[in-house]
Order: C-alpha cells, then sequence, then structure tokens
C-alpha cells in the first residue's frame, strides 16, 4: 500500500526531473560565460579554445547537445566535470552524504526546537512564559539563516571559540571510513571522538539552518496547539484526571501537528536550499559548497548534475512529508 | 448517603455579571437528579463547577460543592486530578468531537482505567471489553482497534458511557448527552444509561433541557432559569403539580404526540420578567 504510494508518486516525479533538466541545460548556455575561458590560461590561441569546445562538445547547437547529454544521463553517465576533471557522479556522490548529514541534522534539531517552543508557549498561555516565547520566534523568524550562520560564527567561533566554525572533521583526524556517510558510520562503529568531532562541526551551521524553521514551527504549531486545547476530546482528557502536560502530548500535539506539517512542509525545501550558502559560509564540504564553485566556474556537466540532485532532493522531501501527514492523520490512511 | 450536595452556589464573571445565583442541589447515592432549563439557564455551568472547569472568565463567589462530604471549592488542580476520572466522570454532549481522532479506540478506553486504577495494558483491555459489552456493542474486539472516524454518532456515545462507568465512579455528570443524537438513537442510549446507572448505583446529575428526558430518566429534578433554581423535587411530584409558572410555562412549550403542535406556547414574557425581577433583587442584596 505505501511501497505502492511511494512508486507512484516517484513515477509522477519524472516529468519534473525532466522539465528541470530541460530548464537548466537551456539556461546555463544561454546565460553569458563560457566555461572553456575560465579553464584556459590567457593567451590561448583559438584553435586551442575551438578543439576544446568541440571536446566537451560545446560547438554543437542546443539540442544536440541536449540529446547527447541525456542519452549518457539515463545510463548514469552525467559527463565530466569542465573544472575539476572528474565524473560528475563520482563528485556528487562524495559530496552528497555530507550534505545530507547536515539537512537532517538541521531538521531534527528544527523540529525538536520547534516543538518545544510551541509546547512550552501552549503550557505558559497568557503568562509571560508565552510572551517569551514569542518573542523569540519572532526574532528567530526575522533574521535570515546566513545572517544566522555569520552570528553564530561571531558568538561561538570567535567571542568565545567554544565549536569549530569551518570544514566537516577536524583534518588531523584520518577516520578511515568505507562510506561518506561520516557521522553515521561513526555512530554505528561506535568511534564516539569522531563522531563528537563531526556534531561539533555540524552543530553551527545547522543551529543557522535551523533556527528560522525552528521559529516557523514552533509559531504554525504553537498556533494549532492551542486550538486544539480548546477542543471536546482536551476537555475530556482533563475530566479523566489527565495532567496539563500529558494532555499537551499525548492528545493535542500529534492533532496539531497535521496542519503544522501541511503549513510548514515548504520550509523544509527552503532549508535544503540554504545548505548552498551556509556550506559555503561554514567550508563545509558539500554538494551546496561545491555548486557554488560549478556556477563560478561555469562549469556546465556538473551544475546540470547538481541541480538535478536538488530537483531529486526537494521532491523525495514533499513526498515524505505527504507520508507523515498520512501517517499522522488516521483519517486519510484508508482513502 | 449523599454524594453530592451543593449548597448556595454563587458564580459570576470576572466584570461582575452573576451566572449563578444561590444554587442548592442535593443528589443521594445513586440518584438520578435531572437538572432542567432553557439554553443560558446556568444548568452547564453548575456542571463545570462540580468537574472543576469553569471557563477562565467565570469565578464562584459564594458557596459550597460538597462531594462525598468534601468541599471542592478550592480544590487545587492535583487533587481534582484525583477525582476525576474516577470518582467522578462525565458524559459529554457531543460525541462526535468528545473522542481523539487520532487515537484508537483502545487508547482512550484503557487509558483512564491504566491511570486510576493502575490496570496492565491487558487487564485494562479485558475491562474495556466488559464496558462495551455492557453498552451493547457488537463486536467489541473490532471497535477497539477503530478510530472514532470509523464509528457511527451512536456508537461513540456508547464509547464514552463506557469510558465514563470504567472507574465505578460514584457521580456521574450526563451534560445533555443525547442532544446531539438522531431521535432513533436517543431512546436506546437514554434507556441503556438508566440501567447501567441502577446495576452500578451510580449517582448522576442529569443535565439538559428536555423535559421527556428528565420523565424518562431521573427522579428528582431542578428547574433553572437565570442561575437560579426556581422549583425542586421529585420529578412525579413536579409533573402532575408544577410549583413554578415557569415550569407550567416549559410544560406548556414541550411538544407532547396527545397535543396539536398549535398549543405549544412560548414561555411569557411576564414569567420571564418576574425571574428576571427576582434576580435582580438577589444580585442587590448580595452584591457582588
Amino acid at each position: 500500500m505505501i511501497v505502492r504510494q511511494v512508486l507512484s508518486r516517484l513515477l509522477q516525479a519524472l516529468p519534473t526531473l525532466v522539465g528541470v533538466a530541460v530548464l537548466v541545460f537551456v539556461l546555463v548556455r544561454v546565460v553569458p560565460g563560457d566555461p572553456i575561458a575560465m579553464m584556459i590560461a590567457p593567451g590561448a590561441s583559438p584553435d586551442d579554445i575551438a578543439r576544446l569546445r568541440g571536446l566537451y562538445g560545446l560547438d554543437r547547437s542546443i539540442p544536440e547537445q541536449f540529446a547527447i547529454w541525456a542519452g549518457r544521463a539515463l545510463a548514469g553517465d552525467f559527463g565530466t566535470s569542465i573544472s575539476l576533471r572528474q565524473s560528475v557522479m563520482s563528485l556528487v556522490l562524495a559530496r552528497l552524504p555530507s550534505t545530507l548529514e547536515l539537512a537532517v541534522f538541521a531538521t531534527v534539531i528544527a523540529i525538536a526546537l520547534g516543538t518545544a517552543l510551541a509546547v512550552f508557549g501552549v503550557r505558559h498561555r497568557g503568562r509571560l512564559g508565552e510572551a517569551a516565547t514569542d518573542a523569540a520566534t519572532g526574532f528567530a523568524l526575522s533574521v535570515p539563516d546566513f545572517i544566522w550562520a555569520l552570528l553564530l560564527m561571531l558568538v561561538f567561533g570567535v567571542l568565545a571559540p567554544l565549536l569549530p566554525i569551518s570544514g566537516r572533521l577536524d583534518p588531523s583526524v584520518d577516520p578511515g571510513f568505507v562510506t561518506r556517510f561520516y557521522l553515521v558510520e561513526a555512530l554505528l562503529r561506535g568511534r564516539v571522538a569522531v563522531a563528537g568531532d563531526l556534531v561539533a562541526h555540524l552543530l553551527l551551521p545547522a543551529l543557522a539552518l535551523a533556527l528560522p524553521l525552528a521559529a516557523m514551527i514552533g509559531r504554525v504549531l504553537k498556533s494549532s496547539l492551542a486550538e486544539e486545547m480548546l477542543q471536546d476530546y482536551v476537555m475530556l482528557a482533563r475530566v479523566k484526571g489527565f495532567s496539563r502536560w500529558r494532555i499537551i502530548l499525548g492528545e493535542a500535539l500529534r492533532n496539531a501537528a497535521i496542519p503544522a506539517v501541511s503549513l510548514t512542509g515548504v520550509q523544509f525545501t527552503f532549508l535544503v536550499g540554504g545548505t548552498v550558502l551556509i556550506e559555503k559560509i561554514f567550508s563545509f564540504p558539500g554538494i551546496g559548497n561545491l555548486a557554488i564553485d560549478a556556477v563560478i566556474n561555469r562549469d556546465l556537466p556538473l551544475i546540470q548534475g547538481l541541480i538535478l540532485v536538488f530537483a531529486l532532493m526537494f521532491i523525495v522531501i514533499n513526498l515524505g512529508l505527504d507520508l507523515v501527514y498520512a501517517a499522522l492523520n488516521p483519517r486519510l490512511r484508508h482513502g | 448517603m449523599t454524594v453530592l450536595d451543593i449548597a448556595g452556589l454563587s458564580a459570576a464573571l470576572h466584570g461582575g455579571r452573576p451566572v449563578l445565583r444561590d444554587v442548592s442541589l442535593v443528589i443521594g447515592e445513586g440518584e438520578v437528579h435531572g437538572l432542567v432549563g432553557m439554553s443560558g439557564a446556568g444548568k452547564s455551568m453548575v456542571a463545570r463547577a462540580v468537574l472543576g472547569i469553569l471557563p477562565a472568565a467565570v469565578r464562584l463567589t459564594a458557596g459550597a460543592i460538597r462531594f462525598q462530604g468534601r468541599d471542592l471549592v478550592g480544590l487545587d488542580e492535583r487533587g481534582y486530578r484525583r477525582l476525576l476520572g474516577r470518582d467522578i466522570a462525565l458524559i459529554p454532549q457531543d460525541p462526535l468531537s468528545a473522542l481523539n481522532p487520532s487515537r484508537r479506540i483502545e487508547a482512550q478506553m484503557t487509558d483512564v482505567m491504566r491511570l486510576h486504577l493502575g490496570l496492565s495494558a491487558r487487564a485494562a483491555r479485558d475491562r474495556a471489553l466488559v464496558l462495551l459489552n455492557e453498552v451493547r456493542i457488537r463486536d467489541p474486539e473490532a471497535v477497539l482497534r477503530r478510530y472514532p472516524h470509523e464509528l457511527s454518532g451512536g456508537m461513540r456515545q456508547r464509547v464514552l458511557i463506557a469510558i465514563s462507568f470504567a472507574c465505578e465512579p460514584r457521580l456521574i455528570i450526563a451534560d445533555e448527552p443525547t442532544t446531539a443524537l438522531d431521535v432513533t438513537v436517543q431512546q436506546q442510549i437514554l434507556v441503556m444509561i438508566r440501567g447501567l446507572q441502577r446495576r452500578h448505583g451510580t449517582a448522576i446529575l442529569f443535565v439538559t433541557h428536555d423535559l421527556g428526558v428528565v420523565a424518562k430518566v431521573c427522579g428528582r429534578m431542578s428547574v433553572m432559569h437565570e442561575g437560579m433554581v426556581l422549583e425542586q423535587g421529585a420529578v412525579a411530584d413536579i409533573m402532575a403539580a408544577p410549583g413554578h409558572a415557569f415550569t407550567r410555562a416549559l410544560f406548556a412549550a414541550t411538544p407532547r404526540y396527545d397535543r396539536p403542535v398549535e398549543a405549544l406556547a412560548p414561555v411569557p414574557a411576564a414569567v420571564l420578567a418576574d425571574i428576571a425581577a427576582a434576580a435582580q433583587a438577589f444580585d442587590a442584596g448580595r452584591p457582588c
């Protein structure tokens, strides 16, 4: 049932991916900037340039180029990066795990923090606690993630240098891991020291990504939670003799999460988009950082590959949200 | 023995406007007491005061609510939590909204027993099955696995009634338990509540606007308007000879099969004016 739902949604996503591929392919070729000019030494002869253009297939028409690229892409070959001279596939696969770990870590922080803010605000409704949470969410929401990145860097990296502010892992540590999912592997292998160092490096960029999302979740969830607290079933739970905490966490929160998930869903995709700048700021070796370099170098094959990966991530996130939504709401499950 | 003894209970909005005026009412063990009145008469306010769930804008200004001899006025939340669900339970008005839409019936039936009776999950489940049989639900095993939206309104009200009897409370507050139901289901539910009440020896404060319901299930009754109890006594006596003009007017305004619809009359303005004057006199005599 769920497997079929996932498969059909992924099939429906295929046209989206094709559309993204076409759009990006045309766009990067229409905007000014020549990848060959970026890569060769000044003073190269026009003959050399023409030869290189031929080598990368850039001398053909755009539809022709697309047909060639798409044919190879279907076979899993997304071409070779012009600036890094490695296959796009291997570059993306090497960098994607760190971005995924960062995004998931940030999401977990955002959900935990946002839920805590909402529950705290509702528990202290009409009192100072509520005003404080409202002020905190308002503030966190009005500051964008890259400003948070700079602020956090300043406070925890410079004023009180408690946390590392660049990279993914201390350069002196060689974990010797088989996968690129360092944090997952470190935890599975019980390498506590390495995991600790990885988390220390993740904390600031993840927090910068998470704070605006946490504020958004906090605000939306708080208002839907406050509404749930007025429902008859909450009154009945009170009359059954349950404590306020138990009622909020055990009765109301799940129902309140249903509208909150649909209202904050789009924000999760913003978080993935946010990784691009945040990774750059924290010199974090993920695909976002790679994407910025690829754009600067006009590395067409790499840009195309990366944008497809981002599009795929957006699709997966939306699919995940739909599944969470259905899991939370029993009324949707048998539809 | 007296289960509930409400004595001289008055309540007012924060602005000072009284909502309950010197309400007194006694319910003995195993007795069903009907609290009748039009909407806004203050009958639900009495029910909420007993349960300690008055709206934030309302506070009690005088009187006592003695449950098994112990005054509940001023009881803190912790004290209420030990009492509610175990010794005092509620049958809510609207069965459609009183069950949590995202929890299975089993969870919503067993939680209260596990909390107050300390039952294991299995023991609570067994007791839930017994209770569902008592409220005449067929295939209780299947119902336990259901979510509220998969049950009809009547089924949900049966589940809620089963929940209210789960911990063998001494007192149940039934707040218009049949108002939201289909007329054909109303009758069955009333008969069932009456049967359960007799078997378990539970006292019930039965809040309703329907005199027909009172006649079917209640032994004693109080008629309320403007937050005051106008008349109180055995249902049979009041039905035979209503003492207050308002009660007579209420009877005249109740549809009956043996009378044409044209015979229905609204409560006369003069009667309402008299009651309003009495309420004002009460407020003037004892300003809040």
